[in-house]
């Protein structure tokens, strides 16, 4: 029996599963049309690249220092089980971590507070925080070596109060700084676009239902921006993992980090395929920290 | 569209053939003296060369110089083992080894080079090109230490003792900074060991690796790019360094009388910079013709005004600064080594280093 839903409009009775499947090729192709110059951009700068990465850490290096497309081995894989390159890898590791936790520490009350302001304040708010961005990073972080200097602002404080001077450059100090200086920012965002998203009328019941503004937080605030905490962390701690520049510039590459390792057997040791197998370590363990860390994110949310 | 589908491909096999060019003809080399066979592409570091001598040969030869520039050996070597055509570059000592090894290189043809004869001996019979077949030298220079003598006192010691003796160090204000390069590092310290820097045994390695561990409380920084600075800011009291650099920034310090350079008398890195002309170049007598007017008195004293480093070019020394043929007059005397590349035994240099410094 008809009913009124079934009642259809003449125009679109011409409406077969043919043209829909057409239309729906069609919509298919303009996308790829869309998606082509970025398809070509990640292949080409991208794919290629890591594929020859790849195959590189399978190759061998002869006593000249070149590669050697051939006599394909495992041997440069064998050498990242290392106690040296453990070492390396351990302290890199426990550096990223440092970082990544201090940047959300600092980043998740500013965060909050942006999330909380009226509009028209935080879109300048928002702009303050990339402001950073307009500079080069490299001048940013030299910019550093002159505040931590011996002869910079903090170590003049110190002696205008009858201290010692104070030298924090050379330090690993100094690199923590400018780690979670350089990557704040990358915390921030995420975060706040998780807290700007969240419907705070949850809070107002949350506190109807007589929860304290600790419990609030803990139940209703801190799961909903999970997603920013994650996102913010994993921005942050993949490029401090693999950070050169940083502990080159303000720690004097007085200890020898994983970026600094690999960009060695590059230019030093003229190690192709030891350095080819690094980086593919570090990229195989990020890949699959970020999946497994995104997969339970989603699940719990 | 087929038409122009077949013009870019015919456009593509132009470029890829031309990539793919010098084939072992090139290795003749027959060229006359000032024969040019075209304009030259310049490989070199960059701060170098001054730009005017580049104008003086494209006014004197009716040929346009392109300098392109890199800034470590092995960048330049993989540009032209990627293929991209140089008429000339300027590799390092033990690259030019690697690159003769490979094949990379074209022999010389002398008979274009009559200005040749203006080369110090002293560079034509290195061991990384016994008898200067396939290279000339460009410029050479040292590895030392540019000492803050308000720092540390007027009295040091000419030695490696200046940055590995932590007792000495330990007196000095800001500490002191060590090269971040395997082997001058890991050579510095096996010299002051008393062993070659070349040296390839491995417990004399681990012995090098436990003398920059102990010095390691001292090292402020172990940095190849900035030392020079940090040294006349007084951001360290001694700097492992290069001996254009120094003099450079010594010159342009506030107090240039306050700073020394020292060769230390354990043994210091002597580096040649040589002039080569790779296989698959275009402009092969060009690039002799441009050799030949390098090597000629007055533009090799030029070169060597402008870029500050030592010149291996004999003929031009009553031509050069008094500042420059001061700064290398102990240079000759001094005792000193080329770094020689050491085949698969390089890599344990670069790990020594990450030892050192864990």
């Amino acid at each position: 029996m008809p009913t009124d839903v079934d009642q259809v409009d003449p125009a679109q009775t011409v409406v077969t599963p043919e043209l829909e499947r057409d239309a729906e090729r069609a919509q298919a192709r303009r996308g790829l049309l869309i998606a082509a110059p970025s398809w070509l951009y990640l292949t080409l700068f991208f794919a290629i690249p890591l594929v020859i990465v790849f195959v590189y850490s399978f190759a061998s290096r002869s006593s000249t220092g070149l590669t050697v497309l051939e006599n394909w081995n495992l041997h440069s894989y064998r050498r990242l089980f290392d106690p040296l390159v453990a070492e390396i890898a351990f302290r890199s590791f426990v550096l990223a971590v440092a970082t990544t936790l201090i940047c959300l520490i600092a980043s998740y009350p500013l965060a909050y507070y942006m999330a909380t302001r009226p509009p028209r304040y935080r879109n300048i708010l928002i702009i303050l925080v990339m402001i950073p961005f307009w500079s080069n990073f490299l001048v940013r972080t030299y910019a550093w070596r002159v505040l931590l200097g011996s002869d910079g602002p903090i170590s003049q404080i110190s002696q205008a109060l009858g201290g010692e001077p104070i030298r924090i450059l050379f330090t690993n100090t100094a690199v923590l700084i400018g780690l979670v200086y350089g990557f704040l920012p990358f915390m921030v965002l995420p975060l706040f676009a998780a807290l700007d998203r969240m419907d705070w009328s949850l809070i107002e019941a949350g506190r109807d239902l007589y929860a304290n503004g600790r419990r609030a937080f803990l139940k209703i605030t801190l799961p909903l921006s999970m997603p920013g905490v994650i996102a913010g962390s994993i921005l942050v701690f993949i490029p401090t993992l693999g950070a050169y520049v940083t502990p080159a510039i303000l720690g004097g590459a007085r200890t020898t980090l994983l970026g600094d390792y690999i960009v060695s057997q590059f230019l030093s040791a003229r190690n192709q395929p030891f350095g080819s197998a690094l980086s593919v370590a570090v990229m195989s363990i990020m890949l699959l920290a970020t999946v497994i860390y995104f997969r339970r994110g989603a699940r719990t949310l | 569209m087929i038409k122009r589908m077949l013009t870019l491909i015919a456009v593509l096999a132009v470029v890829a053939a031309s990539c793919g060019g010098g084939d072992d003809s090139a290795s003749a080399a027959d060229c006359g003296v000032d024969e040019v066979d075209g304009d030259l592409n310049f490989y070199n570091w960059s701060e170098y060369i001054d730009p005017d001598l580049l104008t003086a040969f494209q006014d004197q030869y009716g040929v346009t110089v392109t300098e392109s520039f890199y800034d470590s050996n092995e960048t330049m070597l993989s540009q032209i083992q990627g293929g991209v055509s140089y008429d000339l570059i300027v590799p390092s000592d033990y690259m030019v080894a690697i690159m003769i090894e490979e094949g990379l290189l074209i022999e010389l043809n002398k008979d274009a080079i009559p200005n040749f004869e203006n080369m110090d001996p002293q560079f034509t019979s290195q061991p990384y090109d016994n008898g200067a077949k396939y290279s000339a030298a460009y410029q050479y220079g040292t590895t030392g230490l540019g000492v803050n003598l308000a720092a540390t006192g007027e009295d040091v010691p000419h030695s490696w003792a200046l940055i590995f003796d932590p007792e000495l160090t330990a007196n000095f204000p800001g500490g002191v900074s060590v090269l971040n390069d395997p082997r001058e590092t890991m050579g510095a310290a096996l010299e002051y060991l008393g062993y070659s820097l070349n040296d390839t045994n491995l417990d004399h390695l681990a012995e090098a690796t436990e003398v920059i561990k102990k010095a390691k409380a001292n090292i402020a920084t172990f940095d190849s790019d900035q030392y020079d600075e940090a040294l006349v800011a007084g951001e360290v009291a001694v700097a492992q360094g290069y001996s254009g650099n120094m003099i450079v920034s010594i010159g342009e310090a506030d107090n240039p009388d306050d700073f020394i350079y020292i060769l230390p008398e354990e043994g210091a890195t002597l580096w040649i910079d040589n002039m080569a002309v790779p296989t698959n170049s275009q402009s092969v007598c060009t690039a002799h013709t441009f050799i030949n007017f390098l090597l000629d008195a007055e533009n090799g004293a030029a070169l060597t005004n402008w870029n500050y480093y030592g010149s291996p070019n004999a003929a031009s020394v009553p031509f050069l600064d008094q500042e420059v043929v001061d700064f290398y007059a102990d240079t000759a005397s001094a005792k000193t080594e080329v770094i020689e590349s050491q085949g698969d035994y390089e890599i344990n240099y670069t790990d020594a280093l990450a030892e050192a410094k864990s």
